[in-house]
């Protein structure tokens, strides 16, 4: 994406890159909706996904009114899996309040307007089964069960969710 | 995997009565449109009435229409009214599930059925909507073709 993609859409809604003051409003909305202020992961986040010229990562903002409403992370990634490359997005929230009025809708159009500009066809993610919410917003989008299965193990290892929890909270 | 004849006729149903939203429809329009047994389709209805998804409308023009919001109303809702779905539970006594054989394949089992059930909780009636009109499934009978050729040709 340019940096300076913004939703064209009309009224007081606009979607547009983050900027390091909509740092605290980021940490606070992501809060509110999860319940954890991972305030070390929106820091890197924010690093590696703010807006620069020919950069394959986005990260959105849905503000109105001066209050951010929604968010949206995504990225170009290139063989991970083996596959070409194709648009990632990692999270996508709205306010619970704010829910229902199309800002999901306006940050995912914005988003994958951007993954086309880079030349990517597809866009994908991963999502909780038990996810609900979220996993109907996407199939509203008009995903659908992509080419892989997501499998996983528990790793051997006395405490390692309590470090998580710990490193997410530094 | 396959549904019951009474999910998928409830499915249609419902499908048409949201793709229909200012009309009333008699369920042997439905009927007639999908070729199945409108006795049947009678039955389907009936309990998706009970269940509050569709209102009937009585007298001369009545029919059927939909009672719920088709944003809010996912394919498992409409599912299981007629047929379980998803992990079932093991406390139903049958032994084998005890050996080790057993309860190895209940947890292959159920990892297929969490996917079932999310997939089923996750897609609305308007999703549904959206995707009947994308036709996703006439591009993949496109890109079949030549494999299905390449492979008679070996």
């Amino acid at each position: 994406m340019k940096s300076g993609a913004v939703s064209k859409k009309p009224g007081a809604l606009r979607i547009r890159p983050a900027v390091r003051s909509d740092m605290q409003a980021l940490i606070a909305l992501d809060e509110e909706i999860t319940g954890f202020a991972k305030r070390k992961y929106w820091n890197e986040t924010f690093s590696r996904h703010r807006a620069r010229p020919r950069s394959p990562r986005f990260l959105l903002v849905a503000e109105d009114n001066g209050s951010i409403e929604g968010f949206i992370i995504g990225e170009v990634r290139a063989w991970e899996f083996g596959e070409p490359p194709c648009g990632w997005i990692f999270a996508v929230q709205v306010r619970p309040k704010t829910r229902l009025k199309g800002v999901g809708t306006q940050l995912f159009e914005v988003l994958c307007d951007a993954f086309r500009r880079t030349g990517v066809t597809k866009v994908r993610t991963i999502m909780a089964r038990d996810n609900h919410l979220v996993l109907s917003f996407f199939r509203s989008q008009g995903m659908m069960a992509g080419p892989f299965i997501e499998l996983e193990t528990a790793l051997d290892g006395a405490n390692a969710k309590e470090r998580l929890h710990e490193a997410a909270k530094s | 995997m396959k549904l019951q004849k009474a999910s998928s006729f409830a499915l249609y149903a419902v499908i048409e009565l949201a793709a229909n939203p200012a009309h009333q429809l008699a369920g042997t329009e439905i009927a007639e449109k999908y070729g199945i047994s409108a006795h049947h389709l009678a039955k389907v209805l009936r309990d998706l009435g009970r269940a509050g998804i569709v209102d009937a409308v009585r007298g001369v023009g009545g029919g059927y229409k939909l009672a719920v919001n088709p944003k809010r109303l996912t394919l498992l809702d409409v599912i299981q009214i007629f047929e379980p779905v998803g992990p079932q539970s093991t406390a139903n006594g049958d032994p084998e599930i005890a050996t080790d054989a057993g309860g190895a394949l209940r947890t292959v089992l159920d990892e297929l059925d969490d996917h079932t059930l999310a997939t089923f909780r996750s897609i609305t009636i308007s999703t549904m909507l959206k995707l009947m009109a994308r036709k996703p499934w006439a591009n993949a009978v496109r890109a079949a073709r030549p494999a299905r050729r390449a492979a008679s040709n070996r």
